[in-house]
């Protein structure tokens, strides 16, 4: 079954890709999975643990933490996102020519932007003397809010700019699902008498429910791996209170030189991004059918 | 009834317009700030528009950090992870879509696992096996992680699946070789899927942070995404300084974006699985 005149070819065309891959991407992934039963430093060789690190894993107060935050980071951006996203998309919609063009601009720039410009942005933004936002806190709140330092307000923040900054993503995959509803369903309904509410409520919900769950599972297995605007806005504090998974990888690994642990944690990540992702095809499978 | 309809409309089309604009206003904010000079950024008055224009942020981080140096890096490895991606993708997708070859599905099967594979997790052994290679604080440590974006071959693959067989029967009866055919006709059938491909693949390597802030520890070698979180100030903090480097290391994408929308966002949607 196989074209013998195909064979040569086809290992030259694969032959990179296939190269890298292995390289790159399978022996890192055993190799950390070797590490994980090791008290290896970052560089350099370590001995046998055998299952220590993982116990270790489970009775670790800083891992847990660093669980918890992910979590509460995951509540705070995967739906509001979501939603927004969709509501964004509608509006846009119903723009038309240059408005539309223009408007969706203005709420997808900020998705290019390099993490540490959005950083920089929202640094001068908030900042607790001379932060534009500020009077507006003082209005709402009666007092000025140093959001970095404090650990009520920490997160919250993160979790804001994160949608401020990824929400174009999501608008232009509901703008594209959006445009394969149908108009005549719309008509009818309209003729039908069904006002605004009722029609986005039995046409638009159920019809664009297949992207809203694809933007679910990829905003959920996205913001799981949140480490940059962390790192770069709070660095985890204060006290922690903003200390995720990735972050403690790094820490675990680059700042106190434990390769073997850090290894150790990073596995868990990706036992738990493999299951969702499994999830994720699951609804892109019954997307597609 | 008409009436009262439109006045809705325009009325939903008035809060969609302030939206935006309070979407963009950061943007806008900071662009502004990086025009003032340092005593202006700090009054207590806000001033939607500088009293003064003045370059002298820019000025500042030209001459008082390796910020070209940084754009050369920048420049460079985006580049050669924009090149070598599209290459090797497009030359797998071309022999998994149209060749029979042992290995065939398994290397299919493999791409499509590793999408569950979170990059993060392998921050450890990448960095390990660069540091073997001897490769912390150059190009190429930062270049090859990047390379690996199964994404681009399921793309390509659906285009070249979606080519009639025709070309390729009438192309090997002319007596042309796989090479040929692969260089010759589909790829430059599929130019769009590359162009849109290129772009976001460049945009991803430009702003990719993780990576480069953990294989660079030198101020020479790093990427200007990097680089910017680097200009520290000796007496508190100099906004305008800070945002002049933010803007010079934004402008690349948001330009790339500005010019090719269309194509920006078609790509996105093709690699989230949605046909535009």
């Amino acid at each position: 079954m196989f074209k013998r005149r195909q064979i040569l070819p086809a290992l030259v065309l694969v032959g990179p890709f296939v190269i890298a891959y292995l390289v790159l991407f399978i022996y890192p992934s055993l190799k950390m999975l070797e590490l994980s039963f090791t008290n290896a430093p970052l560089v350099g060789e370590g001995k046998w643990v055998g299952w220590a690190n993982y116990s270790r894993l489970f009775r670790d107060s800083l891992f847990k933490g660093s669980v918890v935050h992910t979590i509460y980071f995951v509540v705070l951006t995967v739906i509001p996102t979501t939603l927004l996203g969709l509501v964004i998309a509608i509006l846009v919609g119903r723009l038309k020519g240059w408005l539309q063009s223009l408007v969706l601009a203005a709420f997808f720039l900020p998705y290019v932007l390099p993490v540490t410009v959005v950083f920089r942005i929202w640094e001068w933004v908030l900042d607790s003397q001379f932060g534009i936002a500020q009077p507006a806190f003082r209005l709402l709140f009666g007092h000025s809010i140093s959001v970095w330092q404090d650990p009520v307000w920490a997160m919250p923040s993160v979790a804001f700019i994160t949608i401020w900054w990824t929400n174009g993503f999501n608008v232009l995959l509901f703008i594209a699902g959006l445009r394969n509803i149908s108009q005549d369903v719309y008509d009818a309904a309209e003729l039908d008498g069904a006002g605004g509410w009722t029609r986005f409520r039995f046409i638009t919900w159920p019809l664009i429910w297949p992207v809203t769950a694809l933007v679910l599972t990829i905003q959920l297995i996205l913001q799981l791996k949140i480490f940059d605007q962390i790192y770069l806005m709070t660095v985890g504090g204060p006290f922690n209170s903003t200390q995720v998974v990735v972050q403690y990888i790094y820490k675990q690994a680059f700042q106190t030189n434990h390769g073997g642990y850090g290894s150790t944690i990073a596995v868990a990540l990706f036992v738990t991004i493999a299951a969702l992702s499994v999830l994720q095809y699951q609804v892109l499978r019954t997307r597609s059918e | 009834m008409r009436n009262r309809l439109n006045l809705g409309g325009a009325l939903i089309t008035l809060v969609t317009i302030i939206a935006a604009i309070l979407w963009f206003f950061p943007l806008y904010w900071s662009v502004i700030t990086s025009l003032k000079p340092e005593y202006e950024v700090v009054e207590p008055t806000i001033r939607l528009i500088p009293r003064h224009w003045t370059l002298d942020a820019y000025v500042y981080v030209f001459e008082n950090t390796p910020i070209l140096r940084w754009y050369l890096n920048s420049t460079v490895t985006s580049a050669a992870i924009t090149i070598l991606v599209l290459i090797m993708s497009a030359g797998c997708a071309y022999a998994l879509s149209q060749l029979r070859f042992p290995g065939r599905r398994l290397i299919y099967g493999m791409i499509l696992v590793s999408f569950m594979v979170p990059i993060q997790a392998l921050i450890i052994t990448h960095f390990v096996l660069m540091n073997d290679f001897g490769l912390i604080n150059t190009w190429l440590g930062v270049i090859l992680p990047q390379l690996i974006v199964p994404v681009a071959v399921i793309v390509y693959k659906q285009f070249f699946d979606s080519i009639p067989r025709e070309y390729r029967e009438s192309a090997l009866l002319d007596g042309a070789n796989e090479f040929q055919i692969f260089g010759r006709l589909y790829v430059p059938m599929n130019w769009g899927v590359t162009t849109a491909l290129a772009i976001i693949t460049f945009i991803a390597a430009w702003n990719n942070f993780l990576w480069p802030f953990l294989v660079t520890n030198s101020n020479a070698s790093m990427t200007v995404t990097v680089g910017i979180t680097q200009i520290h100030e000796n007496f508190g903090v100099q906004y305008a300084r800070n945002l002049a480097g933010a803007v010079i290391a934004a402008s690349p994408v948001a330009v790339a974006y500005l010019v090719f929308q269309r194509r920006v966002t078609d790509a996105i949607m093709l690699s989230a699985g949605i046909k535009g």
